[in-house]
């Protein structure tokens, strides 16, 4: 994943509060089968609206969201995160995230970056006052930049060396590639029974014929015949 | 001080140890995939250009999405042709073995994998999909797993977890003739709760456990999901080895002699405790029925549906009530007096042979009533068609009226074209009766083959006692 240390870009206020899942991703995206491309399922329902902040030109291209309190309630959709980041977004500030969606972030690159909510408020009004302002998010200091006004946030430790090295979750474990091949060495001499998929064995083979569909007359579901 | 089978097996995966409350990594001995939860792990790799740790430690097969007719003409529906064609794709790309449609060892992901014998004791086997707990009934620790798990598995061969915590179910004594395993386990869940067994891994023991077959073994530890338990497990005894014997990938001469001798060791030690534990007479159960919306909300058959005015929790009775309006029920009706449109004879929980068997030997020389407008049958995996078809079952279920289907998940959740219409109502043998969850609007009865066996002869909810 590529690090993150310091993303300066277009910051778009979205004032709501509560923001789930379901309004960052509708469920009907869920059923594609790829990880990227979903900066067109991003709050989908909301960008119907022509008012909707990100249809204004001016904030075209944005890098950070500022939004409300609890943002990424519901269900639990890894989804989410990765809609905000094909869009463009490396940044999410909000005064509290949902547990889940905020592991969701790191895990895929993105910042989810806690301030108070008066900071949020400040920023709101700056992005406001002169839409399409940059702003600079600075991991390492911990801080926002906005006009000029530089203000802290809030992020764990590990969430951010983690970050800045750009390390998934897949990288996080394969730091402890020794001990895996150490466990490997043990498996095969204590359990060199355990089966493997390769090659592969059968029974023997037989045809499996198609089921066809019988003629069906049926009046309806019970209910709507008034019998239950 | 002893410890249980679910902490022996857990510390025989130990990669290592985590420090400061940071989660273990655990080795993963199976993966098993499907077309739903796999393409983002294997679009993952691409991506981050990696491979598969361990191709022999993964197998796939499509299940979900695919339809139980007509399975030699192209897939209608484009959303589960796109997911089918990009798993036999992804396979192709990274070289997993899969069993498709229309071969031999296709059927529900964990249907296909114990008969092939790859399902063995003591093993960690993940899959995403939740349901993975099934194969807990050879003494394996199996769970369901997030995509991006999927992915971690695929890339590294582990997962990052925290010890789960263990329960103990044990179902003393004998059940009475016509009660089965998923009366048992509905009745666990009526008990418990459906979030009773969160975090836990549930271990299943008793007399009447050590009496079941394996079919019936994994049929309870199917539904551990529906108590809200991440596993279920049930220690490996000669009804395992007998099972597995002679099968496919069971190990073979000396390997099998180790095998045998490794897995004897994995039974909870007599002084081991458990986080909790949960005491079932076997014979006091009677054959169980869902009334509402969550399997949670089952009852005996000879029970009446519950009338909400009654129930003294506020949050319980406006859940009853809640249920009992989108089931079309009447408050207080016998469960006896609700009439059926659908029986679905299927699914992870009930689809195996001998559910086949026990549906067959109900329906023979019977015909389906006449207020039903079908009856599908759908044998979890083609080798259990196969062998169904051999044994005559198909005809007993086509002379009966029913119609017989080729292998998958079907109307269990309804991915493929078996569904529900908005209002109609099944009786059916799969796990889950969620709203919708069988069809928009559909409304789903929970039981056992035998019930539902019964209930498609009669017409309305019974048993074959009530025939
Ligand atoms: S049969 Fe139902 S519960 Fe089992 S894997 Fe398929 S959809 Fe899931």
């Amino acid at each position: 994943m590529e690090p993150l240390s310091v993303v300066t870009g277009v910051g778009v206020p979205l004032r709501r509060s509560n923001v789930d899942t379901d309004q960052i991703i509708p469920a009907v995206f869920l059923k594609r089968v790829k990880k990227t491309g979903f900066e067109d399922a991003l709050f989908y329902a909301w960008r119907r609206d022509p008012n909707f902040v990100l249809n204004r030109p001016e904030y075209s291209g944005a890098r950070i969201l500022v939004a409300g309190p609890d943002f990424g309630i519901g269900s639990s959709r890894e989804h989410a995160v990765w809609a905000l980041r094909d869009y463009g977004f490396r940044v999410v500030i909000s005064p509290r995230f949902a547990d889940i969606f905020y592991g969701n972030t790191a895990k895929n690159g993105v910042l989810a970056a806690i301030m108070p909510q008066e900071s949020v408020e400040l920023l709101w009004k700056l992005l406001e006052e002169d839409p399409g302002t940059e702003m600079t998010v600075d991991l390492g200091a911990r801080t926002v930049t906005c006009a000029d006004v530089t203000l802290p946030f809030q992020v764990d430790d590990y969430v951010r060396w983690r970050l800045m090295n750009g390390y998934d979750d897949i990288d996080l474990t394969l730091q402890h590639e020794d001990d895996i091949r150490a466990y490997e060495r043990m498996r095969a001499e204590r359990f060199p029974f355990k089966p493997r998929t390769l090659p592969a064995q059968h029974m023997p083979e037989e045809p499996v014929t198609s089921a066809r569909e019988g003629q069906i007359d049926w009046p309806g579901p019970l209910a709507d015949r008034g019998i239950i | 001080m002893g410890r249980t089978m679910a902490e022996k097996v857990w510390a025989d995966h130990l990669v290592r140890k985590g420090q400061g409350g940071e989660p273990d990594l655990i080795y993963i001995d199976l993966q098993l995939m499907h077309e739903v939860t796999s393409p983002q792990a294997f679009e993952g790799l691409r991506l981050a250009g990696r491979k598969i740790r361990h191709l022999d430690q993964v197998i796939a097969t499509e299940d979900h999405n695919t339809p139980t007719i007509d399975i030699d003409r192209p897939i209608a529906d484009k959303v589960s042709a796109l997911q089918i064609s990009t798993l036999e794709r992804n396979c192709r790309e990274f070289g997993v073995r899969l069993h498709p449609l229309g071969d031999a060892d296709q059927g529900i992901v964990h249907a296909f994998a114990p008969v092939l014998g790859l399902t063995q004791p003591g093993m960690t086997i993940v899959c995403g999909d939740s349901h993975t707990s099934t194969h807990g009934a050879f003494g394996a620790l199996a769970f369901g797993i997030g995509t991006s798990e999927v992915e971690h598995v695929l890339a590294t061969q582990t997962l990052s977890l925290k010890p789960f915590k263990t329960m103990a179910i044990t179902v003393r004594g004998q059940l009475k003739p016509g009660v089965g395993a998923k009366d048992v386990i509905l009745a666990v869940i009526a008990k418990i709760g459906t979030g009773g067994g969160q975090g836990h891994v549930l271990e299943y023991r008793g007399d009447a456990i050590r009496r079941m077959s394996m079919d019936a073994r994994m049929t309870i530890c199917n539904m551990s999901i529906e108590a809200g338990a991440r596993a279920g497990m049930i220690a490996p005894d000669e009804t395992t080895f007998a099972y597995l014997e002679g099968r496919p990938h069971a190990p073979k001469g000396a390997m099998w002699d180790q095998a045998l001798e490794y897995w004897r060791t994995l039974p909870t030690d007599p002084d081991a405790v458990f986080d909790k534990e949960v005491i079932l007479d076997a014979d006091q159960l009677t054959p169980y029925v869902t009334w509402g919306t969550n399997p949670g909300q089952g009852l005996p058959i000879a029970a009446d549906v519950p009338v909400p005015d009654k129930i003294a929790d506020p949050a319980k009775r406006q859940a009853a009530q809640e249920a009992i309006d989108y089931m079309g029920l009447k408050p207080g009706m016998p469960i006896r007096d609700i009439a059926v449109d659908t029986v679905f004879i299927g699914s992870c929980t009930n689809g195996r042979i001998e559910d086949l068997r026990a549906a067959a030997a109900i329906m023979k020389g019977h015909h389906k009533a006449k207020n039903l407008h079908r009856v599908l049958v759908v044998p979890a995996s083609s080798r259990v068609r196969i062998q169904a078809e051999k044994e005559g079952l198909d005809r007993i279920f086509e002379d009966f009226g029913a119609e017989w289907r080729n292998a998958g998940c079907s109307m269990c959740l309804g991915m493929n074209p078996d569904q529900l219409v908005p209002g109609e109502r099944s009786i059916s043998t799969s796990n889950r009766n969620f709203q919708g969850r069988q069809g928009k609007g559909g409304r789903t009865h929970l039981a056992s083959p035998e019930v539902a066996a019964a209930t498609a002869i009669r017409g309305t909810i019974c048993s074959p006692a009530d025939l």
